[in-house]
């Protein structure tokens, strides 16, 4: 970066929002945006990355974000490898920490987890000298879906500050939650959880969010409505009764959004289930952005590569 | 009394000939004593406690040879004088909640590294968990341990036996024959008596030996996957919580069992405010409760977890708990709602706890920590006074337990722990005497040092490898 830049990328790796500044977002939300053309190139690849390896060890069954690196990596030319949990090692009992040596041994540069438990990557971190992404950890965090996140609403808003966002859903067990709601708080958004209590963790308003118990209170005024994926299997049954009765009290449809900022714009990280969370004539209707997200992910991941493998750096 | 010098196990017999025990501040809350006294041991039990102040010319500073003389006056002249100064003599600490892991799980730990760890800890005596493999739920594994102890150990060894069958939860292990091979309670630690009709029969049985049934209190459908304290923190981390209620329901139904059966009950671990305010309630009513609360409910808290960025040392059950809860058990420590304080050492290798936090097992160690963090955090910052410390080591968990220790009352067997309460150590787990390594203590610098232990008037001597607590640097 050049000294006029407020804000120098120092970070090895990308665990979370936490612990990130709202300088740190700015730049890699700027950088996304140097990106963003990129993907409109007839020929969409830049020599970025060339040479630098990345390894996408996803854990979890997952399509769009995994996709999403994948695209982003290509696009930098980077070389990458891709692991996941039915291929690897790790459904050989291999421990964690034995499969991250190993890929350690092959020198590359950065490594993209995805895992069923929340730490997975940080422990991944202090064994590996190469760079982690964190693509989601249980349920503690998802920092590049909250990067792209804020780079859509900045697109549509303009803006992050000032913000209503109400985030509706199965918040207990979302790391898509705690993530936007570090990044939205530290941009100074006013965010408010809703869901049933059964789904709200003990504490959330510590982190610094407003708490709604009906989706009219959550969508009132707000600027921003993120659905979030309802999850029957992790809930066992105790949490809600039936996905109908979940529809009938938090599910959005057209007139439930009555009350909402008139430029209101709709989002989901996916995926979706349509008729649970959210009904198709908003899912497909005019305020949805959530195909956009898809979009912007991949300019958000290029941004997040680029920054974490030190080319910047090299270059500067 | 369930246990006597038979069955609690410490390697060989007890010397023959006479120790004096000089220029020590012998600290002793059974007889309320705390200054300068010296100890006379003979034959392996405590012959005097001598006061130096009352002794003709007090206040003028005499040697210990010239003590050793008026002791000896008409009498052998096999006296051994050990030097104290600046040290604390106080009767044995007893670690009355440990995991020696044999048989069956000797790569963790073993009788004599337990034991080895409990002596360079300050602890004369250990009071061992019955879920070993095979469990301990019959009187040929507790003789097992009891064997094992005499053969290899540094510090008696005090078996619990099972409170039911294979820790099923299901029937009552046999434990009139546990006892009588010298258990000296029952607990299915490591997990909960869940059905409720078995722990009313359970207290009702146990009443027939006089031994305490020491619960595990958590509800299993309430902590469900949790994997640390339900709060802020485990909001923030994602992870699974266990909520305060899970312990507390369990200790407020076992109350209620207990107005009705009588009996002892002894609840370990303690660790939320709401558990210590139901025991301290259940006291002034006068239910036969006790309960004991671990260094690290004590001085950790859940916000560790984030702390230590997700560190699996910080992982155990019950798990670490809120500000609030660590405060109330201070509270409870000053205010004598608590009877002991209990390690939980808890050994696991160190590839166990190498692993994703979800995926690590529950358990730190306590025994080589126990004094020093006690010594540095509790009594140091005014929490509790020294004399109220030794209780809870001591004198507290031998009256729980009935165990023949806790006490330096001429005739009774002299164990002894030697302490230095300003003495500067650096923990290094590395050089512990355990076979396992998993401490959140690692690096802790603490004033405050176990120095030496006896047993039945004999001195142990560890092995030299490695000094438990390495001197700071």
């Amino acid at each position: 970066m050049t000294a006029a830049s407020p804000v120098r990328w120092t970070r090895e790796d990308l665990l979370g929002i936490a612990e990130l500044s709202p300088g740190e977002i700015e730049l890699v939300l700027d950088t996304a945006e140097s990106f963003r053309e990129v993907g409109e190139r007839p020929i969409k690849k830049v020599p970025t990355l060339r040479g630098k390896t990345v390894v996408n060890l996803f854990f979890e069954s997952s399509t769009r974000t995994r996709s999403s690196f994948e695209i982003a990596e290509k696009r930098l030319s980077a070389d990458n490898l891709n692991f996941s949990a039915s291929s690897s090692a790790l459904a050989k009992g291999e421990s964690l920490v034995d499969t991250a040596l190993n890929l350690q041994a092959m020198a590359p540069d950065l490594i993209v987890i995805r895992h069923a438990h929340a730490g997975a990557p940080h422990l991944l971190a202090r064994k590996l000298k190469a760079g982690v992404i964190n693509a989601g950890d249980g349920a503690h965090e998802h920092p590049t879906q909250a990067l792209l996140d804020a780079y859509t609403i900045r697109r549509h808003k303009g803006r992050l500050a000032g913000l209503k966002v109400a985030i509706v859903g199965d918040i207990e067990h979302s790391r898509v939650v705690r993530s936007n709601i570090h990044l939205l708080t530290k941009m100074g958004a006013r965010v408010t959880v809703a869901g049933p209590r059964t789904m709200m963790p003990v504490g959330i308003e510590r982190l610094g969010v407003e708490v709604a118990h009906t989706l009219a209170e959550a969508v009132r005024g707000a600027d921003v409505i993120m659905m979030l994926r309802i999850q029957l299997e992790r809930q066992g049954r105790m949490a809600i009764p039936s996905i109908k009765e979940y529809f009938e009290l938090f599910g959005l449809t057209s007139a439930r959004l009555a009350g909402a900022a008139d430029d209101v714009i709709i989002m989901h990280p996916g995926p979706m289930n349509r008729g649970v969370e959210i009904a198709s004539e908003v899912a497909d209707g005019p305020y949805s952005v959530i195909l956009e997200q898809v979009t912007h992910g991949v300019s958000v991941r290029m941004a997040v590569l680029y920054l974490l493998s030190g080319v910047h750096e090299e270059t500067a | 009394m369930a246990a006597t010098t038979t069955t609690a196990a410490a390697g060989p017999g007890a010397p023959s000939g006479r120790l004096l025990i000089a220029n020590g501040r012998l600290i002793d809350p059974s007889q309320g004593l705390d200054g300068a006294h010296d100890l006379l041991i003979e034959d392996g039990v405590v012959a005097a406690v001598l006061d130096r102040e009352e002794v003709p010319g007090a206040g003028e500073r005499r040697d210990a040879g010239e003590r050793r003389e008026r002791h000896e006056a008409g009498e052998r002249r096999d006296l051994a004088v050990l030097d104290a100064s600046g040290l604390v003599v106080a009767p044995g600490l007893i670690d009355m909640h440990v995991h020696l892991r044999e048989p069956g799980q000797e790569y963790k730990e073993t009788v004599a590294t337990g034991t080895m760890a409990a002596a360079a800890g300050g602890f004369t005596a250990v009071a061992c968990m019955a879920n070993t493999d095979p469990v301990n739920d019959n009187r040929s594994v507790t003789e097992h341990i009891l064997a094992e102890a005499r053969r290899h150990g540094y510090a008696r060894v005090h078996p619990i036996g099972a409170v039911s069958k294979q820790l099923a939860g299901l029937e009552l292990a046999e434990i009139g024959e546990m006892i009588r091979a010298g258990a000296v309670a029952v607990s299915d630690d490591g997990r909960p008596v869940m059905n409720a009709e078995l722990m009313r029969r359970a207290l009702l049985y146990a009443r027939h030996f006089d031994v305490p049934v020491i619960q595990h209190a958590e509800d299993l459908d309430l902590s469900g996957k949790g994997v640390m304290h339900e709060g802020e923190w485990s909001t923030r981390l994602g992870l699974a919580g266990i909520p305060g209620a899970a312990e507390d329901v369990m200790v407020a139904r076992d109350l209620l069992l207990l107005e009705d059966t009588g009996g002892r009950y002894h609840v370990a671990h303690l660790s939320t405010a709401r558990s210590l305010e139901l025991v301290r309630r259940a006291r002034r009513q006068e239910l036969p409760v006790t309960c004991e609360v671990t260094p690290h409910h004590l001085l950790l808290t859940d916000e560790e977890v984030a702390r230590t960025v997700f560190s699996t040392q910080c992982k155990m059950k019950p798990p670490l708990r809120s500000e609030r809860d660590r405060q109330a058990l201070l509270a409870g420590l000053a205010d004598g709602t608590v009877d002991a304080i209990a390690s939980d050492h808890a050994p696991h290798h160190a590839d166990e706890k190498d692993v994703e936090f979800d995926l690590a097992p529950f358990g730190i160690l306590g025994l080589e920590t126990t004094l020093g963090l006690c010594l540095d955090r509790l009594v140091r910052p005014g929490v509790v006074s020294l004399s109220r410390l030794v209780e809870l080591l001591s004198t507290g968990p031998a009256r729980v337990l009935r165990l023949p220790g806790g006490t330096l009352r001429p005739g009774s067997l002299a164990d002894v722990t030697l302490f230095d309460p300003e003495g500067e150590v650096t923990v290094a787990a590395g050089a512990f005497l355990s076979r396992s390594r998993n401490t959140p203590f690692d690096g802790w610098k603490l004033k405050g040092r176990p120095v030496a232990t006896m047993v039945g008037g004999r001195r142990i001597e560890l092995p030299r490898r490695a000094t438990p607590l390495e001197p700071a640097v």
